[in-house]
């Protein structure tokens, strides 16, 4: 535990620390201020926001459970074993940390777009196109946010003890079993924040999803979206979105507070 | 139910390189001290480590060769790890009905044979507890019963007791021995606490630096050490010579006289209540009379273990009320005496 020393803050570090504050600490507040509180019960119930924000749950939620099916295996190979180019694996899955989400839906397009090497041919099997549906939408949200999970599970994965899965070899366990009844219940906790850090990415997803998927009400326009469209034509709808976003963020960083505290508390 | 094991295991800067056999039924304890290649064997044998070169077989069936290494999923083996790795988010019966849930036995008959299991090494109230509940004690003994519930035809012990206080080690050390003998395969058991591994095996094996220094009986090690660290682990002094007669010249210097006639290089070995220390040169019988310096005194039981370091390095066991009158302190300079009767003199 580490404790504040004697003799306060000196001047040089406390100013900028203060305007720092202020910076990340105004906006938010301004948001809060601003908001329309006395009608906000009949703007959140406007068709649009609902939709809107319905759309935003679906797809992160799909987007979420998307990349723990592909985001946890991925963590395991990178944690538990030494194939050759793992290091070369963990750059190219993190690299989408810190694309830029633009580039992210530009590249999805190349790839799955009716004229894209894989969406050709899905246009020429079955009739169907990606782009602008809510699929799109989904694999655009999975594509940012997958890393956020990835890493989370791997630092799970490097935590645990690993010789709780020689215990378990020596029970007559092959990897898979050792897997599924010993390494995921012990990195649950570990996985659950991954899941909501990438959940939390995937709702607030904008720059992939206006690129892959449009701004379709209903279909792909999530709240993000709507936002940025509602500050043009209505500045107080874009600010009572804003709010519903804003709310879900504290809830989730609460919720990770939370166990982070209580994994400090046990440990 | 046999094993037999050759094999080399080089881990950075040690290799070890060891040939040994357990019939049916025995314990074979190895003794060493840490870094001495002990877990390396355990990991081996679990098959959690292949060898660099080496052979394992049990009961006839070939679990490690050139070209061949069973894994260790598919070797009947039971292990209990020094600190025990219960999987935490199971409880106690869970824990133990594992490895025959992952067998093929059928979940209720595998909680039932779990159960019977945990009755057996006397936690039988305990199955709904979650190894964070229980005592290292507790703990032991459901490590124990989980690893035997397979009914392995190998069974490894990795520092079995090392983790429990001392008042719980010596009920767990004698329900140890109890399930030991029951059992009906091969042990190993790998230690570097003397006691509890000539507490538990019908045989041991002394390694060090990955190598087998000495095999014998719990009693024949005990009684005759061949390395200073088997001899400091049963509380001896272990001093090589050469033996002419009742004499025997030390390979440090000096001599020692001994009740045994001997010829040629022997150990002779001394036992700390044996020597006595004075502040001046005594009179009287011991033949063997040597100043020393106290270097080092820890409390030892009832008594204080003084180490003496002089052309007769030599460890004393005195009573405290003897340590304290005769006031000494580190770096005292003192006169030890053993009686010629009182030393042990064997063939190196």
């Amino acid at each position: 535990m580490s404790r504040p020393r004697q003799g306060g803050v000196p001047l040089p570090l406390l100013v900028p620390a203060a305007i720092g504050t202020l910076f990340l600490v105004l906006p938010l507040l301004g948001l809060v201020i601003r908001a329309p509180w006395s009608d906000l019960g009949a703007r959140l119930t406007e068709p649009g926001v609902g939709s809107a924000l319905r759309l935003s749950l679906v797809t992160a939620t799909l987007a979420t459970a998307i990349a723990m099916v592909l985001g946890v295996p991925i963590a395991w190979v990178l944690a538990r074993t030494d194939v050759r180019g793992r290091s070369v694996l963990r750059a190219l899955v993190t690299v989408p940390l810190v694309l830029p989400p633009v580039v992210g839906g530009v590249a999805l397009f190349l790839v799955l777009g009716r004229q894209g090497i894989l969406g050709r041919l899905l246009y020429e099997w079955t009739g169907f196109t990606i782009p602008f549906t809510t699929l799109a939408v989904v694999l655009a949200e999975t594509f940012v946010a997958m890393p956020f999970l990835v890493i989370s599970v791997e630092g799970a994965l490097r935590a645990a003890d690993a010789r709780f899965e020689d215990a378990a070899a020596t029970l007559g366990a092959d990897r898979w079993t050792t897997f599924r009844r010993v390494t995921l219940p012990l990195v649950s906790p570990g996985v659950a924040a991954g899941a909501v850090l990438c959940w939390a990415r995937a709702l607030g997803e904008f720059g992939a999803t206006i690129t892959f998927a449009g701004n379709f009400p209903g279909t792909t326009q999530t709240m993000p979206l709507s936002v940025y469209l509602a500050l043009q034509s209505d500045p107080e709808a874009a600010i009572v979105l804003s709010l519903v976003l804003l709310v879900v963020s504290v809830a989730t960083l609460l919720l990770l507070r939370e166990r982070w505290l209580g994994r400090a508390a046990a440990a | 139910m046999s094993l037999a094991v050759t094999l080399t295991v080089r881990r950075g800067q040690l290799t070890a390189d060891l040939d040994l056999a357990v019939a049916d039924g025995e314990v074979l304890a190895v003794l060493g001290p840490n870094g001495a290649g002990k877990s390396t064997l355990l990991r081996v044998l679990a098959g959690l480590l292949p060898p660099d070169t080496g052979r394992v077989t049990v009961d006839g069936d070939v679990w490690d060769d050139d070209g061949v290494h069973v894994p260790p999923h598919r070797r009947r083996v039971g292990m209990v790890f020094q600190d025990y790795l219960l999987f935490p988010h199971l409880t106690a019966l869970e824990n133990v009905a594992f490895g025959l849930r992952t067998r093929g036995v059928r979940h209720p008959e595998a909680r039932r044979r779990a159960a019977d299991w945990l009755a057996r090494v006397g936690l039988a109230d305990l199955g709904g507890s979650k190894p964070a509940q229980l005592s290292g004690g507790q703990a032991q003994r459901a490590a124990l019963a989980r690893a035997l519930a397979t009914e392995p035809a190998l069974l490894l012990l990795d520092e079995p007791l090392a983790a429990l206080d001392a008042r719980t080690r010596l009920t767990v050390r004698a329900e140890l021995r109890r399930h030991l003998a029951a059992f009906g395969g091969s042990t190993v058991l790998v230690s570097h606490d003397p006691i509890d591994a000539m507490a538990l095996a019908d045989r041991v094996v002394v390694v060090e630096d990955g190598r087998v220094v000495q095999e014998g009986t719990p009693a024949e090690v005990a009684r005759r050490p061949r390395t200073d660290y088997v001899a400091r682990l049963v509380g001896l002094s272990l001093l090589p010579g050469t033996a002419e007669g009742t004499t025997v010249r030390l390979d440090g210097g000096s001599a020692v006289a001994v009740a045994e006639e001997a010829q040629g290089p022997v150990f002779v070995a001394v036992r700390p209540e044996s020597v006595a220390l004075y502040l001046t040169r005594p009179d009287g019988s011991p033949r063997n009379v040597w100043p020393a310096r106290l270097v080092g005194a820890t409390p030892h039981g009832t008594a204080v273990r003084c180490e003496l370091d002089g052309e007769v390095p030599l460890v004393a066991d005195i009573t405290a009320p003897a340590f304290a009158a005769l006031g000494l302190a580190p770096g005292a300079e003192v006169w030890a005496t053993v009686k010629a009767s009182e030393v042990a003199v064997y063939e190196r």
